[in-house]
C-alpha cells in the first residue's frame, strides 16, 4: 500500500466543488500518487467537473435519519483466529516474489528512503 | 456441436461422440480463425488448455464426469489463474502471471471444465464499451464497427461468435448484463455475496459480483451451480446452504408455466430515456410474458434516478482505495526511470494506468478526502439505502421487475469514448441493481436494425433459480437467444 501521510489529507480547499480548480486536481493527483502534467491536469479538470455536475444531484436529497448502506445483507465482518494459515511459507514467498520488479534475500527492493 | 447447449455438450462427451480434447481443439481453431477480427481474447494457451482437456477425458473415462467436465470455458481476464497472464486489461498488470487461482477458477477446475483462455475487458472493469482496455477495443460480432458493451466485452463477444461455449464475467454496474444485451446473450449477476470474490481483481468491492455469460438461461444455471458457494477467504461471501439453480428449469412445464407470476413494471424504466426501437421490443417481450400466464403491475422506484450519481461516488471511492495496491513494488508495472521512492510510485501509476482508471482514482480520492467524506461517500451510501428500500417496497407488489437492460443497442466504437458522462449513462438501468445487491439477468428480446436488444429481469435477494426459470420459459417460447451473427463459420 502507498503510505499516505495523514497531514496531506488536509487543506484541499474549503469550498464545495461545483467546480474544481486546477490546483485541486494537482493536489488530488499527488494524494493518489499519479504524476500529472499541466496539459493532463487541464483536460482532466474539465472532465471531472462534468462528472461532479452529475454527482451533485445527490446533494438535493434529504437523507436525514437514513442509515448508510455498505452491504446488501448488512452482515457483520467475520473474524478469524490470528494464526498462520499458510503452509510451505518459503515456497509461497518465492512464488510471490518471482513476479516482483526487484527482490533480494526475500525482501522487496525500493529506492533508498533514508539518507 | 457449437450450437449444442451445455447439457447437450456434456451428453456428447459422456456418450463419447466427442472427446474434450477434440471439443477444445474445435474452439481453439475457431479462436485462431476469428479472434483477430474481434480481439475478444487477451491470452490463449493451447498447450495448457489441451492438457486440461486431456485430464478431463481421463476423468470422463473413469465415469467421474459432472455437468461441466471437459467443457471449455473462457474467463474474463479479471480472474487470477495460476500460471496464466492475468492483466485485468491494464498495462499495470501486463507482466502479471498469477501465482494462485481465484475461487471461481478453482471451482471450474474442480468441476473438470477446461480453461479456454482469458478474455479482453475494460481496464480494471471500468467502462461500458470495452474501449478502455490496454489491449485495444473488442468488436461486436453483430457489427464490427460497434462496441460489444463492457466491461465483460471480450467474454460476450467470444460467446456470441461461438469462440467459447460460455464465459465468466463480473458486474459492478452492469458489466455482465449490458454486454449480454448488446451481443444477444444471457448474462446474470447474482445476489451480492453468492459467488466468492477471492482472486477476482477488485474494482468496487461492495458492488463487484461475478456471474455467467451464456447462450441461454439453462446454460447460465449450470454455470452458476459451479460458481456459487461460500468462501471464507472473501469476507463478504454469504454462508448459505448449497442450491441447485437449475431446479425450477428442470421442473415439468405446463401450457401456462408462469401462471400467477406478478411482473412489476417500474414507471421510471418506461418514462423515456430509452430508444423507441428497444422499448418496442421490451413491450413485445412483456406481451409474450402475459401469454405465458404472467400478470403485470405498475410499480415505482422513486430514488432510481439517483443511482448513477451515487454509483459514481461509491465505485470510484472504493476503486481509489483498492487500486492503491498498484505501487510498482510487489508486482505489476514499475516505471523504468525515477528519482526516488515517491517518484517511482507517481511515474509507475501514471504510466501503468489508462485515462479512465486515473479519472476514477482521482474522483475517488477527492470524495474520500478530508472534509468531503460526509457530503459524498456517506450521502451516496444513504441514497444507496433509499434505492434498496424502493426495491424492497416494489417486491411487496410483484415477484420480478422487468425493463430494458440498456437504453440503446450497440453504439459505434469511438461514439462515446471522449465523453465520460454519456458513457456512464449507458448503465442507467443496471446500476441500481448493484447498489441494492439484487440478482439481475439480461436475456435477448429481439433485434432493431440488425442489432440485438436485451430484456432485464430483476429479482428479490436469492431468487436466482426463479429468475433463471422465468428467463428460461421465455426462451422456450421464442428463438431470439438462438440467433447468432453471420461470418464466423
Amino acid at each position: 500500500m502507498i503510505p499516505y501521510m495523514a497531514s496531506s489529507f488536509n487543506n484541499l480547499g474549503d469550498f464545495l466543488p461545483m467546480s474544481l480548480t486546477l490546483e485541486q486536481v494537482r493536489r488530488v493527483a499527488h494524494l493518489a500518487r499519479i504524476e500529472i502534467s499541466d496539459v493532463e491536469a487541464r483536460s482532466t479538470l474539465g472532465q471531472l467537473n462534468e462528472i461532479f455536475g452529475l454527482i451533485e444531484e445527490m446533494q438535493a436529497v434529504d437523507t436525514q435519519g437514513i442509515e448508510p448502506m455498505a452491504h446488501a445483507q448488512d452482515v457483520a465482518q467475520r473474524l478469524r483466529a490470528d494464526v498462520v494459515s499458510e503452509s510451505d511459507q518459503l515456497a509461497q514467498r518465492a512464488a510471490f516474489q518471482a513476479i516482483a520488479p526487484e527482490t533480494e534475500a526475500g525482501l522487496y527492493l525500493v529506492p533508498k528512503v533514508i539518507e | 456441436m457449437i450450437e449444442h447447449s451445455l447439457q447437450a455438450m456434456a451428453a456428447a462427451l459422456a456418450n463419447k461422440e466427442i472427446s474434450s480434447v477434440e471439443l477444445t481443439q474445435l474452439y481453439l481453431e475457431r479462436i485462431a480463425r476469428h479472434n483477430s477480427q474481434l480481439n475478444a481474447y487477451i491470452t490463449v494457451d493451447p498447450a495448457r488448455s489441451l492438457a486440461q482437456a486431456d485430464a478431463a477425458d481421463a476423468r470422463l473415462a473413469r465415469g467421474e464426469g459432472g455437468p461441466l467436465t471437459g467443457i471449455p470455458i473462457a474467463h474474463k481476464d479479471i480472474f487470477c489463474a495460476s500460471g496464466w497472464l492475468t492483466t485485468c486489461g491494464s498495462k499495470m498488470l501486463s507482466n502479471f502471471v498469477s501465482p494462485y487461482d481465484a475461487a471461481v477458477i478453482a471451482r471450474f477446475h474442480a468441476a473438470g471444465a477446461v480453461m479456454l483462455g482469458k478474455t479482453n475487458m475494460d481496464e480494471f472493469a471500468m467502462g461500458s464499451s470495452n474501449e478502455t482496455s490496454f489491449y485495444g477495443p473488442v468488436h461486436n460480432p453483430w457489427d464490427d464497427s460497434r462496441v460489444p458493451g463492457g466491461s465483460s466485452g471480450g467474454s460476450a463477444a467470444s460467446v456470441a461468435a461461438r469462440l467459447a461455449p460460455a464465459a465468466t464475467g463480473t458486474d459492478t454496474g452492469g458489466s455482465i448484463r449490458q454486454p449480454a444485451a448488446l451481443c444477444n446473450l444471457t448474462g446474470m449477476k447474482p445476489t451480492y455475496g453468492v459467488i466468492s470474490r477471492y482472486g477476482m481483481i477488485a474494482f468496487a468491492s461492495s458492488l463487484d459480483q461475478a456471474g455467467p455469460l451464456g447462450r441461454s438461461a439453462a446454460d447460465c444455471a449450470i454455470l452458476l451451480n459451479a460458481m456459487a458457494g461460500f468462501d471464507e477467504r472473501d469476507s463478504t461471501s454469504l454462508d448459505r446452504p448449497a442450491e441447485d439453480f437449475s431446479r425450477e428449469i428442470n421442473a415439468t412445464s405446463t401450457a401456462k408455466p408462469l401462471a400467477g407470476l406478478k411482473i412489476g413494471l417500474p414507471e421510471e424504466f418506461f418514462a423515456g430515456g430509452c430508444s423507441p426501437e428497444v422499448m418496442q421490443l421490451v413491450e413485445a417481450a412483456i406481451g409474450e410474458y402475459r401469454q405465458l400466464g404472467a400478470e403485470t403491475v405498475s410499480i415505482r422506484l422513486p430514488s432510481m434516478g439517483l443511482s448513477v450519481a451515487a454509483y459514481y461516488v461509491i465505485a470510484p471511492a472504493e476503486a481509489s482505495s483498492n487500486l492503491a495496491r498498484f505501487d510498482g513494488v510487489r508486482y505489476g508495472y514499475r516505471a523504468p526511470d525515477y528519482q526516488d521512492l515517491n517518484d517511482m510510485y507517481c511515474k509507475s501509476r501514471a504510466q501503468g494506468f489508462g485515462d479512465e482508471v486515473k479519472r476514477r482514482i482521482l474522483i475517488g480520492t477527492y470524495v474520500l478526502s478530508h472534509g468531503y467524506y460526509d457530503a459524498y461517500y456517506l450521502q451516496a451510501q444513504r441514497i444507496r439505502r433509499l434505492i434498496a428500500n424502493d426495491f424492497a417496497s416494489a417486491f411487496q407488489k410483484c415477484d420480478v421487475i422487468i425493463g430494458p437492460t440498456s437504453p440503446s443497442t450497440a453504439f459505434q466504437l469511438g461514439e462515446k469514448a471522449a465523453d465520460p458522462v454519456q458513457m456512464y449513462l449507458s448503465d442507467i438501468y443496471t446500476i441500481a441493481v448493484n447498489l441494492a445487491g439484487l440478482p439481475g439477468i439480461s436475456i435477448p428480446c429481439g433485434f432493431a436494425g440488425g442489432l440485438p436488444a436485451g430484456l432485464q429481469l430483476i429479482g428479490d435477494y436469492f431468487t436466482e433459480a426463479r429468475l433463471l426459470n422465468i428467463a428460461h420459459r421465455y426462451q422456450q417460447a421464442n428463438a431470439w437467444h438462438l440467433q447468432r451473427p453471420g461470418g464466423f463459420d
